[in-house]
């Protein structure tokens, strides 16, 4: 049987270990997320869910427990695992296809490859268009949508994505949710999405993660087996709705508490 | 309309018949309100004069010291007064004020260039390399609140007479505070644009040249703006104290003779010539960082 795409065994994550500022932002986390599955991760601000994000992208390192992905462990950042940013991160001094191929401009590859490269990664996110742009001439889904082009033209086998919607309307983000799961079942790739909708979570996730207030640990692992594409408005997925919700209440007043206790010790 | 003029600036669009049109009436409107602006100040000031109020030998107003600009012009030729044995067959007055200009503009540009090279250069290397910041960064630091009239003495120790102790006081006024600047730039570049490029893989030299050295070059060209002035006064004061010719050197000719109206006359050079250093690179701005709008660009943010 095949290495799970991400693993993760009695992780742990405590910034400013060892001085007066010490804070425990994640405990004992234990994921096994499948190739090609979407694994959402759900909980209150500040639970820990993009610290654990960050850990498996290898932009910070872990200080308890063993992270691997695909069988190796994670020791540092690596093309094959790409992360999406909840405020775009295009480079204004670059064009969208540039920007696109960044990755590929760094190991060398040639501008003719590139733009080929990023024709294709920005076709499949709608924007051949916009191959010449600038990104400051695009709206902020155009923007989300090239990022995501970029993650894709490094051909990762998964996609790390920190509350990329977050800051889009409504209306977009509906959209932008739909977009992102064509991508995904196209790509192959292992999604991790991290979010606090619980909306977004019922439309998008094979499993969701509930995470409990700090420091983060995982409260409970609900598989979706509601048939896409998805009814939002179905009996199950209200139910469903109505069961997270239920679970981060908890958590929610719990952070509530621990912060009225704080501020009156 | 300013935001379709910002657009309308960059080079690569076309600009239709209309918008240069438009683009041409801001100007014009610009232009209008400044010129109503430095003339209501003369208005003001010949009105003093014409109360009895502000005196003529002390503050001439402008139609005097405007007045005789060829007059004026013959006091330039200190531009060759330093030169032993060439008299008689030096510049004509008019060529005096031209070389007087030029030599006092490029030693600002000089100054201004090697003090923005070198500070970038500085500035990086401190936080490229641990070392680096260790080595040089305190003296850095010490160094940079001197007041650059302090380095006078040093700058004709080192230099003697001629551009070199006026180009070496403006490196030094600007050197510091903008190692100082790059490196808070630095600092401020977004987590983000870092984070993306590590996780494509990045090296840390790549992330350096590829993302921290595009993302604060704007910054970079506002506080070479900001200096520019800055410039301007070090280097009049280098060329007042006899460090050579230039506009420093008309003005205290104009004190040791005497002279307010050829004061008055210089400070109005040099207004017009600092004016025009700062539309220049603002226009620089506008192509060099042509993914800043130029809103920006002009509030200097």
């Amino acid at each position: 049987m095949s290495d799970p795409a991400i693993l993760c065994q009695g992780l742990g994550k405590t910034w400013n270990a060892g001085t007066a500022r010490a804070h425990e932002a994640l405990r004992n986390i234990d994921l096994a997320v499948r190739p090609g599955e979407f694994v959402v991760l759900l909980g209150p601000s500040g639970c820990g869910k993009s610290s654990l994000l960050y850990l498996i992208a290898g932009l910070e390192q872990h200080n308890a427990g063993t992270l691997r992905a695909f069988g190796e462990a994670v020791t540092g950042p690596s093309p094959d695992r790409s992360l999406i940013f909840q405020q775009t991160s295009l480079f204004p001094w670059l064009t969208v296809w540039q920007n696109v191929t960044f990755g590929l401009s760094l190991r060398g590859d040639g501008a003719a490859q590139r733009r080929a490269v990023a024709r294709e990664a920005l076709s499949r996110v709608g924007l051949a268009d916009a191959m010449d742009k600038r990104p400051d001439e695009l709206s902020g889904g155009m923007r989300q949508r090239v990022a995501v082009a970029r993650a894709l033209a490094m051909r990762p086998r998964v996609l790390l994505m920190d509350e990329p919607f977050a800051a889009l309307d409504v209306q977009t983000r509906a959209k932008m949710q739909d977009f992102l799961l064509d991508v995904w079942h196209s790509s192959g790739a292992s999604v991790l999405f991290v979010t606090h909708g619980i909306d977004e979570a019922v439309a998008l996730a094979d499993r969701i993660v509930v995470f409990t207030a700090r420091p983060g640990r995982i409260k409970a692992i609900v598989p979706v087996d509601l048939p896409r594409p998805r009814d939002m408005f179905s009996r199950a997925a209200e139910a469903l709705r109505q069961q997270l919700s239920g679970l981060l209440r908890d958590e929610v007043d719990r952070a509530f508490a621990e912060q009225e206790a704080l501020a009156s010790a | 309309m300013s935001g379709g003029l910002a657009r309308s600036m960059a080079p690569p669009a076309p600009l239709l018949p209309g918008r240069r049109l438009a683009l041409l009436r801001g100007w014009g409107v610009r232009l209008g309100w400044s010129l109503l602006s430095v003339g209501l100040f003369a208005l003001l000031w010949e009105f003093l004069w014409l109360i009895g109020w502000a005196d003529q030998k002390l503050l001439p107003p402008p139609h005097i010291f405007l007045g005789n600009v060829a007059e004026q012009a013959r006091n330039f030729n200190t531009a060759q007064r330093w030169q032993i044995g060439n008299g008689g067959s030096g510049p004509t007055p008019w060529e005096a004020v031209g070389i007087t200009i030029l030599s006092s503009t490029a030693r600002v540009f000089a100054g201004l260039l090697l003090a923005g090279a070198a500070s970038i250069l500085v500035g990086v290397g401190i936080r490229y390399s641990r070392w680096a910041e260790r080595l040089v960064l305190p003296t850095v630091t010490l160094l940079a609140p001197v007041s650059p009239i302090a380095w006078l003495p040093v700058a004709i120790f080192l230099f003697g007479i001629g551009n070199g102790p006026a180009v070496f006081m403006v490196f030094i006024a600007l050197f510091f505070t903008m190692t100082i600047s790059t490196i808070a730039q630095i600092d401020a570049v977004d987590r983000n644009f870092i984070n993306v490029a590590r996780t494509m893989g990045a090296t840390k030299r790549q992330i350096y040249t590829r993302v921290v050295i595009p993302a604060i070059l704007p910054g970079l060209l506002v506080v070479l703006r900001l200096n520019l002035f800055g410039a301007w006064m070090v280097v009049l004061v280098a060329e007042a104290t006899g460090v050579g010719y230039g506009l420093g050197q008309v003005i205290m000719l104009a004190r040791n003779t005497f002279n307010p109206s050829l004061v008055f006359f210089t400070i109005a050079l040099i207004g017009l010539l600092g004016f025009g250093f700062d539309w220049l690179l603002r226009q620089l701005q506008a192509r060099l960082l042509y993914w800043i709008p130029e809103t920006k660009v002009i509030a200097g943010v």
